[in-house]
């Protein structure tokens, strides 16, 4: 490194003492290689144990289902098959149907609950807006206090009577607390109210400065929480758990948890149920439940990877106080 | 005066007319509020009835603190807070200490870039659901398949029941519940670490500081107001298990019950299975209230330490 200093022309001595100085220093405001490299190993060792469990879940899927009954669970199958991913894709109606209703409560409750959430976060970020105040509070109160959950099951069945309707899975994500005290920090940040002033003067409507001004000034913000509201809905099992019997509006995750459930129910029957075995026949095999939970975790993986940014700008994002 | 009044007034109307569009572009969310939050807090007053499903909210019988005594005279009282207070002080430890070591080291290692893959690796269980989660931890605890007894019996040892032993699962699910969080605690951490002025480090280097004092003595103390308030927030939440690992990871099991039901649990199980209406209200109020009390101290605490980061 030093060589490569003094051959650079037009140094004084004093910038290549320098210069090197610094080097040093940089040196010394790093761990040493061995440490870098027991770090390196914990790291490898440690990531290993993250994915671990999703790459047996993986093999499961890929194993013959014969050889799983035999040797039970391995991480390198001894019999590839991809017999579970036709029958999950092509024979499965159930599944199918469970994974339209995902995408759709996914696409149409992420959108709404965009929108609703900016739309009220945007008079809350005008400094002109008489009741900014009490608007905010009625948010963040929310995030102190709850009725709990029997009241809250209780309007959803007794007073807006959507049990096992769609609106049941897409009102509990459509409108967090948080995501709104951010986006409003965001708005009044990023736009400046001269640019609102001056968009009134020229005879814009409110409407108009929001969705021609507001909206395309803050896609970072509309990018993070869009992805936090996708992942909400995409691994949402606990409002049809809480709200949906019908089971043409069972979704992905609650038909897994379905699945799973009466599983471990007729296990732990077995004793007094007689034949098991027969009744499971009824339930997708090991390896096509196992296809199911590929099927479930592929997507978000795949975004994961190309929205990380965003997540990690809106989990760091600062400054929710009112 | 009448006058002042007067244009007092027309000022307002002037206003009103002129943010009428704000005011409409707020009700959505008004009205999400309203079915979410504000309904729901009404419906508190179930706690102090004894809920009968054809008498319906209003016709059924005020039963003053009753359901509260019932509560607290059984000892599942007991049991859900100690659950839930034990499991959330375990995870708060886990938090400032695996997950900050975690964040530490990977703003040591040597090659950013390397590291950020390690990151993004972490951080992966973070986007799995609790459903998804319970197949993971199936498929390597199930009894005649699961992958821990398929390597037991391999040794010659004999398969672990898993699903029935409760003395195991305190320590399944604190390893669960470290391998979902853990990776999403540290980027918060290591968000912070990123953030020192490089400056610090090169002034110590200057005097003659080993890289190991450099973070005991720059990295740990500047990170502080973090570490003080992510784990003030969690104090604040303590008295919530997280519903989604206390009910899908050991599979409903009741002969688990003792070390896995913690007070969420126990609210959805009096609601959907035993009926008691009145019971799992109460039981949600109380959790509410000692919430309420738990935030508003750990914010008090926050705001003594740097009143910046306080919520209010």
């Amino acid at each position: 490194m030093s060589q490569n200093i003094s051959r650079i022309e037009g140094l004084t001595k004093s910038q290549e003492r320098y210069i090197k100085r610094n080097e040093s220093l940089a040196d010394a405001t790093k761990i040493s290689k061995r440490a870098d490299i027991v770090i390196h190993i914990i790291m490898i060792l440690l990531a290993f144990a993250c994915i671990f469990p999703l790459l047996l879940v993986l093999a499961v899927s890929l194993t013959d289902e014969k050889v799983i009954s035999s040797m039970g669970y391995r991480l390198i199958p001894s019999k590839l098959s991809l017999d579970a991913y036709s029958y999950v894709l092509k024979d499965a109606s159930d599944i199918l149907r469970a994974y339209g209703v995902t995408l759709f409560i996914t696409v149409v409750g992420s959108l709404s609950s965009l929108l609703v959430i900016a739309l009220y976060a945007y008079p809350l970020s005008r400094r002109d807006f008489k009741h900014r105040r009490l608007f905010t509070f009625l948010v963040f109160f929310t995030m102190l206090f709850n009725g709990g959950l029997v009241p809250w099951y209780m309007v959803y069945v007794n007073v807006l009577h959507i049990k096992n309707t769609i609106f049941a899975m897409i009102l509990p994500g459509l409108f967090t607390p948080l995501y709104v005290l951010v986006m409003r920090t965001f708005f009044s940040q990023a736009v400046h109210p001269g640019l609102i002033e001056a968009a009134k003067i020229d005879g814009a409507s409110e409407f108009r400065i929001f969705w021609q001004i507001v909206l395309p000034l803050s896609k970072p913000a509309l990018a993070t929480i869009g992805l936090f509201n996708v992942l909400f809905y995409w691994n949402d099992w606990y409002s049809p758990l809480l709200f949906i019997t019908d089971e043409k509006l069972f979704n992905l995750q609650y038909l897994m948890y379905r699945v799973d459930r009466s599983i471990t129910y007729l296990v732990s029957q077995s004793n007094s149920l007689g034949n098991v075995s027969q009744l499971l026949s009824n339930i997708p095999s090991q390896t096509a439940r196992m296809a199911m939970a590929i099927i479930a975790i592929g997507p978000i993986i795949f975004a994961y990877q190309y929205f990380q940014k965003y997540f990690i700008a809106g989990l760091t994002i600062g400054g929710i106080k009112g | 005066m009448e006058k002042v009044k007067k244009t007092k007034k027309r000022k307002n109307k002037l206003y009103y007319k002129n943010n009428a569009a704000l005011y409409v572009m707020m009700l959505p969310g008004v009205i999400a509020l309203l079915a979410n939050n504000y309904l729901p807090m009404g419906g508190i007053l179930l706690a102090f009835k004894d809920y009968n499903y054809t008498k319906g909210f209003w016709g059924s019988k005020w039963v003053g603190m009753e359901n509260f005594k019932y509560l607290f005279n059984s000892d599942q009282a007991m049991i859900i807070t100690r659950n839930t207070l034990l499991y959330n002080l375990v995870f708060i430890t886990v938090s400032v200490t695996i997950a900050l070591g975690l964040a530490i080291a990977l703003g040591e290692i040597r090659n950013q870039k390397i590291a950020k893959i390690y990151q993004s690796i972490f951080f992966l269980p973070y986007f799995l659901s609790w459903v998804v989660v319970s197949y993971l931890v199936f498929s390597l605890l199930s009894v005649d398949m699961g992958m821990i007894n398929n390597v037991l019996k391999s040794f010659g040892m004999a398969p672990i029941n898993w699903y029935t032993e409760p003395k195991f699962w305190p320590w399944i699910l604190v390893t669960v519940n470290t391998w979902k969080w853990t990776g999403y605690d540290s980027i918060i951490y290591l968000a912070a670490i990123i953030g020192i002025d490089k400056t610090y480090y090169e002034a110590a280097a200057v005097d003659g500081a080993t890289r190991w004092q450099q973070i005991k003595h720059i990295t740990i103390p500047s990170i502080m107001p973090v570490i003080t308030i992510l784990t003030l927030l969690k104090v604040g939440r303590i008295f919530y298990g997280d519903f989604g690992l206390f009910w899908n990871i050991p599979k409903n099991m009741g002969i688990l019950y003792n070390v896995t039901n913690v007070i969420d649990t126990y609210v959805y199980r009096a609601l959907t299975q035993s009926g008691d209406i009145g019971m799992a209200a109460a039981s949600g109020l109380y959790q509410a209230v000692v919430g309420l009390v738990l935030i508003l101290t750990a914010n008090k605490i926050v705001k003594m330490i740097d009143p910046e980061q306080a919520l209010m």
